[in-house]
């Protein structure tokens, strides 16, 4: 079966995230100051053959423990949609 | 010193000469070892140099530590090797599981190429001979990820083992308690953001790369 996988990377909380602070310390520079805790990551999407969601998923968050994120700093969200 | 260092070169390594430059100034010996290829060629120790590794695509050295050459660099650092990694370098090592932590974006998001003043914490490993600790020298950075992080746990273990073997005076990137490099508990790996190998000529601004280079030169 063919699968969309969404990934979404996000900075492991505990661990201070410098573009997330640049923007937050920019934001009120265009009136929005009513902004905090500004955090950015990153998304991958990609497309995987498995014989069930529950498959798909399992490979995916393999990779992302092994190359597509860094547990050490890095969370991973994995999202498995049917196509 | 009849040393023979390997300096490994993956596409985007841009600091490969300057190291071979600055070894051979120095009286050893080295040659580029290509990362497709396995071998190390018998040498007696391993500079992971500067530069962009696989365009530091995903993430500083994360394609890297898949190279073939990585392989027997982590069997070669497991027995005992000496194995040096210099920004780009450390990076890779950190991803490869050879040092701890990771290094991030520097806070404020510039990229710093500076002369900086750093601290030797520790001298036990590869760096050390012929320092003492307390030693401050100057070294210059050219990095954008040059910020280390590491779980709490961890950090606890750098210092209580003595792994932290330099910190910057004047944090210039956010990085986690000054931290500018660190080794593993052996000392065989060391991994440090500035670049020693720039600090080895009167003419580039600073000698003070000298006595670490010949420290592993010797090691």
């Amino acid at each position: 079966m063919h699968f969309e996988v969404r990934i979404e990377v996000s900075p492991r909380d505990g661990i201070a995230n410098p573009e997330g602070s640049t923007i937050e310390r920019a934001l009120p520079a265009l009136g929005f100051e009513m902004t905090g805790n500004v955090r950015v990551g990153k998304v991958i999407r990609l497309q995987v053959e498995a014989d069930s969601v529950d498959a798909a998923q399992s490979l995916v968050e393999d990779m992302c423990n092994r190359f597509l994120t860094n547990p050490v700093i890095e969370d991973a969200l994995v999202e498995v949609l049917e196509t | 010193m009849s040393h023979r260092v390997g300096v490994v070169r993956f596409p985007g390594t841009n600091c490969e000469f300057d190291t071979i430059d600055a070894i051979r100034t120095l009286g050893g010996d080295a040659e580029v070892l290509w990362h497709a290829d396995p071998s190390l060629k018998k040498v007696d120790a391993v500079v992971i140099p500067g530069g962009f590794a696989h365009g530091d695509y995903l993430r500083c050295g994360a394609i890297a530590r898949f190279s073939p050459v990585m392989e027997s660099v982590a069997a070669f650092a497991l027995n005992g090797g000496p194995v040096l990694g210099i920004c780009n370098g450390f990076q890779v090592l950190t991803e490869a599981g050879l040092l701890p932590g990771a290094l991030q974006k520097n806070v404020g998001m510039k990229f710093l190429c500076s002369m900086q003043q750093i601290e030797f914490v520790s001298t036990e490993n590869i760096l050390g001979k012929g320092s003492t600790v307390g030693d401050c020298i100057n070294i210059p950075i050219n990095h954008f990820e040059g910020n280390f992080v590491c779980p709490p746990e961890a950090l606890a273990e750098l210092e209580t083992q003595g792994q932290i073997v330099f910190r910057y005076t004047d944090n210039p990137n956010g990085s986690t308690r000054d931290i500018a490099g660190i080794c593993n508990k052996d000392g065989n790996v060391v991994g440090m953001m500035p670049h020693p190998e720039r600090a080895t000529s009167a003419l580039l601004g600073s000698t003070d790369g000298t006595a670490l280079i010949q420290s592993f030169l010797t090691a």
